[in-house]
């Protein structure tokens, strides 16, 4: 598909030049892109279709496209990042390395997105959400002859022991989240106190956010934290695994999305801006396999997605918990109380 | 031509008056800008007009040092003003573009001193395009001929010169970015000096905390890696001794298929190994299932941590010592060994007393490759290290993790940096200044002494196993392109390869439709422009250590080999940190992807040719120098020829190092310049593993394919002699990594 648009593009430059009038491209666009392959592909070929700019996009997971954004702020080669969640984007729009722009559509989106570029004053808008879960291996529950746990306070449970995922918090912006949505829901000293129990019954903590519920789905864990949605998609592969909105209440990410500052195709990076949160280009999201549940009212969420009405959702603090002196605070305490204890 | 200097003045000239003199937006292949406005348009202008039309009057006094040397062409070599304005020119002209580069970038000048002293500046300045750079090599060698002239280095204009290029050319691709990231360690996030707490993360019990010996507590990171480098060197150093025994010293049947294996770790793209070990001993792999229902043992996760990685870098690295080690066997001289057996030793005897010492520079090179590929390995911790934590991956997580802290990142790699070269001196000390010289000219005939059969029977314990789990897991890896869910639902499928690598036929040809040609293509052609590179600058290196002599070398050999000590993550970050803004601006293109694989890759290079020269008698080049060729043509004439297994080794290694390098190249591809592994990573990321798999499988073959041909086409060389022992063993020797030292 690609190729051939881009063969395409390349005989009509030919002809351009050889008739002596201008080029034929409209533009160009460099987009970083933190969702999955699928997604990011399906973006790109649908907004070049529609506006003919020609679109560069790069695939990095949110933590790198952030490292990038930092080490390129002085002379900034990407216009736009897309995607990925709202944490780094918020820390970007701190350190000012991303600018105020209030798309048009702002007002038809739901709360949490329009909540997340207030915070953010305009340097980021929420593109999707995702509530934080847990999965479980239905086979290897049964095999064991284990209960499926319902709430998170059941995965300090003594009988699952040794059988718990979850990514360290220092290198996965999901496991922050889970760790911020513990002190949220039960206070911080509380929390702790929950996490130290459910050391006990972790038996690896991942790297990457979405690790734990791949090795649920391959059977070397039996329950995965991390979000739903990344839960749902195992579940449409086909594996034997079953997706949990814990019983408390649980926090949530906001996917977003933000204008680098000093992007050299400004006029181009708002246009995307403007498409990626348009309501017919958010429902497509599910022909890509994500099930995020899209920020603009009117879009339909994706079959199988956490349905956020009928979730305990907590009132996450997006500005208080983002902010690096919560985050270096949290994380330190983490270091110091958790990671290292026996198990 | 009267001087030499003249053809190189006549470039800076070219650069000066000619070619665009910036950085070209559209790529440095692109030749849009011959007919899209040249000369006059400001994005292609060359310096002079840049100085003249744009105001850019900073560039105009790079005339002068142009200038200068012109004045000497009436003159002789013997006049004392010719080397002295030589060096003057080129000396003023490299000093100027660099200050001149650094003091004007984008947004005018660079430091606010000089917004204080000369008040704003409202022009701006790009990165160096081709016409500074052809100024800038014309300095340099203005500069380099103008010291052979005033008699440095007996006068030799070509090793001047080639010294002076690669100096410069080791400092602005392997100090000045690693300067850059290093000195990050010292400053905080907002960019102020902060030694506290650089001293605070240097000393943090994260690093180095040893409560794991007495308590359940777990280890600093520093010793996590430390204990796995060196369990890894150990283990894979015997393994492959083992291996070198059974090929070289019994009447083993399969010896080719067990030399064939040597080639696998290195084609192996990162991930695979651990993935393919995950589905054999993981929790529900094979064969721990195939346990629990037999002798119904629990099973257990026992991959993830220190023993699976040990395990997969044990595997992985296995041959690599082999293919050093096996060099060292064959080379040990039977009639040593025959000379201790006819003074009544036993073949035990005479294998601990008279061989083993021999094989001493193949054991320590075997175990400091280990211990340093160990150390800088990405892949395999991050797929099993589970709470296991290295520098490696550390390092790579404190920049791209919540953390976000880079001099925490820096600091880890001073340790890792620290690690390695400690072990490489250790090495030097260990081997000292003995002799281990066993091939000579004189004529031997002797056969090679057996092993005698305790040897021989542990010999074969320790390797054949260990060979057939490496068939079983690359079969695996094979057969993983096929399934439908792999490991969960193996039902036979070519979806995978068609996603990846579809072809179609359209209105304009054929359509490459699969998601996955677009990186293959950039990744070959990236990897095959950087390996001649690779090959000729390592070379050229390896020339200058062996047959040079001159103040400094061993400083010079040890800038040259600093980047192979370097993680890739480092390497990665350091890069986007120096290059993305002028004068050196390479980000986002494919140039920045070759320049890292050159630099990484030249060492092995240098190494290679190093081992391989120091086997060259030197009155070979004598004997052309007496002749009257100068030393470019003795270079060019007499040792390239005889360097064709030194060049296979630095062609295939570069180019199969920069298709499966992962960790330097993940801040490095942009969205024009996408490598395969970053996009592998991105579909492992996503638990896209048949996708993956059949990727990787299609690059290993690609590889494979390449090596062979690459073995064909440049052929071995002919050496009129009919000796049974060949001087290097040219099957072994296009992929050896070999850090041989130099034996004498």
């Amino acid at each position: 598909m690609k190729k051939s648009s881009y063969l395409l593009g390349l005989t009509l430059a030919t002809v351009a030049t050889l008739g002596a009038t201008p080029a034929l491209a409209k533009g160009k666009l460099n987009v970083l892109c933190s969702t999955d392959t699928d997604w990011c592909s399906l973006m790109e070929t649908r907004f070049e279709a529609e506006t003919g700019v020609k679109v560069s996009l790069i695939r990095k997971s949110s933590g790198e496209s952030y490292a990038q954004l930092r080490a390129e702020r002085k002379n900034p080669k990407i216009d736009i990042w897309w995607g990925g969640t709202g944490d780094p984007h918020l820390q970007a729009a701190a350190e000012k390395l991303t600018q105020v722009y209030k798309p048009k559509a702002l007002p038809e989106l739901n709360d949490w997105a329009q909540n997340q570029a207030k915070v953010s004053g305009y340097r980021t808008v929420g593109i999707y959400a995702g509530a934080l879960g847990f999965g479980y291996n239905a086979d290897l529950l049964k095999a064991k002859g284990l209960p499926a746990p319902q709430c998170w306070k059941d995965l300090t449970k003594p009988i699952y022991k040794g059988e718990v995922q979850v990514a360290n918090p220092n290198s996965s912006g999901t496991s922050y989240t889970a760790l911020a949505t513990f002190v949220q829901i039960m206070g911080e000293d509380q929390a702790f106190e929950f996490l130290s129990n459910l050391h006990k019954n972790i038996n690896q903590y991942t790297k990457s956010g979405s690790a734990p519920i791949k090795a649920a789905a391959n059977g070397e864990t039996a329950i995965g934290i991390t979000f739903i949605h990344d839960i749902v998609k195992q579940v449409k592969k086909g594996y034997p695994v079953k997706a949990v909105a814990p019983c408390e209440g649980t926090g949530y990410e906001v996917g977003s999305m933000s204008i680098v500052k000093g992007a050299r195709h400004l006029k181009e990076a708002k246009m995307w801006a403007e498409f990626a949160l348009r309501p017919d280009i958010q429902t497509l999201a599910a022909e890509a396999k994500a099930y995020q549940v899209p920020s603009n009212k009117s879009a339909t969420t994706p079959d199988g997605a956490p349905d956020f009405s009928t979730l305990k959702l907590i009132d996450y603090n997006f500005a208080k918990y983002g902010s690096a002196e919560t985050r270096q605070h949290l994380l330190q305490r983490w270091d110091a109380e958790i990671k290292s204890l026996p198990r | 031509m009267k001087h030499s200097f003249i053809p190189w003045l006549i470039l800076g000239w070219i650069g000066f008056l000619l070619m665009p003199w910036y950085l070209l937006e559209d790529g440095f292949w692109s030749f849009i800008w011959l007919t899209d406005g040249y000369p006059t348009d400001m994005d292609y202008a060359p310096a002079i007009l840049q100085g003249m039309l744009a105001e850019r009057l900073w560039l105009l006094p790079l005339a002068l040092p142009l200038l200068l040397p012109l004045r000497l062409i009436p003159l002789t070599k013997n006049d004392p003003r010719y080397s002295r304005y030589l060096i003057i020119a080129g000396a003023s002209g490299l000093i100027y573009m660099l200050v001149q580069g650094f003091a004007i970038g984008v947004s005018g000048w660079q430091f606010v001193s000089l917004d204080l002293l000369f008040g704003e500046l409202e022009q701006q300045q790009y990165g160096m395009g081709y016409g500074a750079v052809l100024c800038g090599l014309s300095f340099l060698i203005l500069l380099t001929t103008g010291l052979a002239a005033s008699g440095f280095l007996k006068g030799d204009v070509f090793v001047t010169g080639s010294i002076g290029l690669v100096v410069t050319l080791v400092g602005i691709f392997v100090f000045f970015p690693v300067s850059q990231v290093l000195f990050s360690a010292f400053v905080d996030n907002d960019g102020s000096f902060a030694p506290v707490a650089f001293a605070n993360k240097l000393f943090s019990d994260n690093i180095w905390s040893v409560s794991c010996l007495s308590s359940g507590y777990s280890c600093g990171i520093a010793w996590n890696s430390l204990a796995l480098a060196i369990s890894t060197a150990f283990l894979t150093t015997l393994l492959g001794l083992a291996f070198a025994l059974v090929v070289t010293r019994t009447g083993f049947r399969w010896k080719k298929s067990l030399r064939l294996l040597t080639v696998l770790p290195i084609i192996t793209p990162p991930f695979v190994i651990g993935l393919a070990l995950i589905l054999l001993f993981g929790r529900s792999g094979v064969v721990t299932q195939f346990f629990a229902d037999v002798f119904n043992i629990e099973p257990g996760r026992w991959l993830y941590g220190m023993p699976g990685v040990l395990f997969a870098q044990v595997l992985s690295f296995t041959p690599i010592s082999f293919l050093v080690l096996i060099g060292v066997v064959e080379g040990v001289s039977p009639s040593m060994e025959e000379a201790s057996q006819t003074l009544h030793a036993n073949r035990w005897k005479t294998f601990v007393n008279v061989s083993l010492p021999l094989m001493r520079p193949g054991l320590a090179n075997a175990f400091l490759l280990a211990f340093i590929e160990s150390l800088a390995d990405f892949g395999n911790p991050m797929v099993l290290g589970g709470d296991f934590e290295v520098l490696s991956t550390e390092i790579f997580f404190a920049i791209v993790g919540a953390q976000n802290d880079q001099g925490y990142a820096a600091v880890l790699a001073m340790v890792l940096l620290a690690f390695t070269l400690s072990a490489f001196f250790l090495q030097r000390r260990w081997l000292g200044k003995k002799s281990y010289t066993t091939v000579t000219g004189k004529a031997e005939s002797g056969a090679y002494m057996g092993l005698n059969d305790g040897m021989k029977v542990a010999c074969y314990m320790a390797a054949l196993p260990w060979a057939a789990l490496t068939v079983v897991i690359y079969g695996m890896i094979m057969f993983g392109g096929f399934v439908q869910n792999w490991g969960y639902d193996n039902s036979f499928t070519l979806q995978h390869y068609t996603d990846a690598f579809a072809v179609g036929w359209g209105d304009f040809g054929v359509i490459w439709e699969g998601a996955a040609w677009d990186s293959l293509w950039t990744t070959l052609s990236i990897s095959a422009i950087a390996a001649p590179f690779t090959a000729l600058v390592g070379l050229l290196t390896a020339y200058l250590l062996v047959r040079q002599q001159f103040k400094w070398k061993d400083t010079f050999e040890f800038g040259t080999m600093l980047s192979f000590a370097i993680p890739g993550t480092v390497i990665g970050i350091s890069y986007i940190l120096a290059f993305n803004v002028p004068p050196f601006e390479l980000t986002g293109t494919g140039v920045i992807l070759i320049i890292c694989f050159v630099f990484r890759n030249m060492p092995v290079g240098v190494r290679g040719g190093i081992a391989a020269m120091s086997q060259l008698d030197k009155s070979l080049d004598e004997a052309s120098l007496t002749l009257g060729a100068n030393s470019l043509m003795t270079f060019r004439r007499v040792i390239l020829p005889l360097l064709r297994p030194a060049i296979i080794a630095a062609l295939v290694y570069s180019f199969v190092r920069a298709i499966t390098s992962v960790s330097a190249v993940i801040f490095l591809v942009s969205a024009d310049h996408n490598m395969a592994t970053s996009y592998i990573i991105g579909l492992v990321e996503n638990g896209e593993f048949g996708i993956a798999i059949a990727y990787c499988s299609v690059l290993i073959l690609v590889m494979l394919s390449v090596i062979i041909g690459i073995n064909l086409a440049v052929g071995q060389r002919r050496l009129r002699r009919t000796d049974s022992i060949s001087i290097t063993p040219t099957k072994t020797s296009f992929s050896a990594p070999s850090l041989k030292e130099k034996q004498a």
